[in-house]
């Protein structure tokens, strides 16, 4: 089945709404966009609190940007795996969605390793806990919150890996992808904007 | 507007070819090389506060572009634009605004 009888067969499903889009996927932009107000007031908390801890550890003592960067780029690269499935899946190329798909999960889940690798650190090493300071209960937060967020993705994903092998995953049924893709681009895009704004920022010597 | 003639106007707009995996992967080099660039003026300490717009522009183009190839906004309805967008500026305002009443900038 090729991408335009995919999208055909997309809007008719679409036809019997007032704007002529899918429902589903209207909500799932909603929900994004109520996501961005819930990570931009923890972005904002942890930005009010910078600089307030009385005690350290600091960012500067923990922040290793070397080692976050790469946990970025395979963050990036899993994005690229993501929409490379649902362009499979348009295509009627169900090996190779499901190739690129785990491929996704499992990028996912190292990001989450590197993560549990960072958080085992500022504990055990650095002894840094969110009662520590400040900046311990902001950055734990918002990177936690970050963190369950990408965990429910690897969920999902790997849902719908496993639902290709009885027969779930169709290309007539790929807005059921294209929801999961949603949400995991939108996971990197918060990471992105985190990356910067607490890693970044918090460590730069030229302050 | 008939029913019918919104429905083929729908149908008109999702006929926009999505982009190919060659694209895709050009974005996401496009990406490696912003995060590269991003790591890369953070050891700059000379640049001091003017880190920030550039960080700031950086970190933008990366959202831009997953926002427009990868979540597909630039070849879907508007709405879904319309309607991501507001959460994000929505966002960055409350974001200001929390920033600004704590004295952030001060």
């Amino acid at each position: 089945m090729d991408n335009t009888s995919v999208m055909e067969n997309q809007t008719e499903n679409a036809h019997e709404t007032t704007t002529g889009l899918n429902n589903r996927k209207l909500l799932m932009w909603l929900f994004l966009g109520s996501d961005c107000m819930f990570f931009g007031s923890l972005i904002a908390t942890y930005l009010v609190h910078q600089g307030k801890s009385l005690v350290g550890p600091y960012p500067v003592d923990v922040f290793d940007i070397p080692t976050t960067s790469v946990s970025t780029f395979v963050l990036l690269m899993s994005s690229m795996s993501m929409v490379l499935a649902y362009s499979a899946l348009n295509r009627g190329n169900l090996k190779g969605f499901r190739i690129w798909i785990l491929s996704t999960a499992i990028m996912g889940a190292t990001f989450l390793a590197f993560q549990v690798f960072e958080f085992r650190t500022f504990v055990h090493h650095d002894h840094l806990t969110p009662q520590v300071n400040l900046f311990g209960s902001t950055f734990f937060t918002l990177t936690g919150i970050h963190g369950a967020h990408v965990t429910l993705g690897v969920i999902w994903l790997l849902s719908l890996y496993f639902n290709s092998f009885r027969g779930g995953v169709t290309p007539e049924r790929s807005l059921d992808v294209d929801l999961a893709a949603l949400y995991w681009h939108f996971v990197d895009m918060v990471w992105i904007i985190i990356f910067t704004v607490v890693y970044l920022f918090g460590v730069f010597r030229g302050f | 507007m008939s029913t019918d003639s919104k429905m083929n106007k729908t149908i008109d707009s999702e006929h926009h070819d999505h982009p190919s995996p060659a694209k895709y992967f050009k974005v996401a080099i496009t990406l490696v090389i912003i995060t590269a660039i991003e790591v890369g003026v953070f050891y700059i300490e000379d640049l001091k506060w003017g880190i920030i717009p550039v960080l700031v522009v950086l970190s933008g183009l990366k959202f831009g572009l997953v926002a427009m190839f990868y979540m597909h906004l630039k070849y879907d309805s508007k709405l879904f634009s319309s309607l991501f967008f507001a959460g994000v500026v929505l966002a960055s305002c409350v974001c200001i605004a929390l920033m600004a009443l704590f004295k952030y900038f001060a």
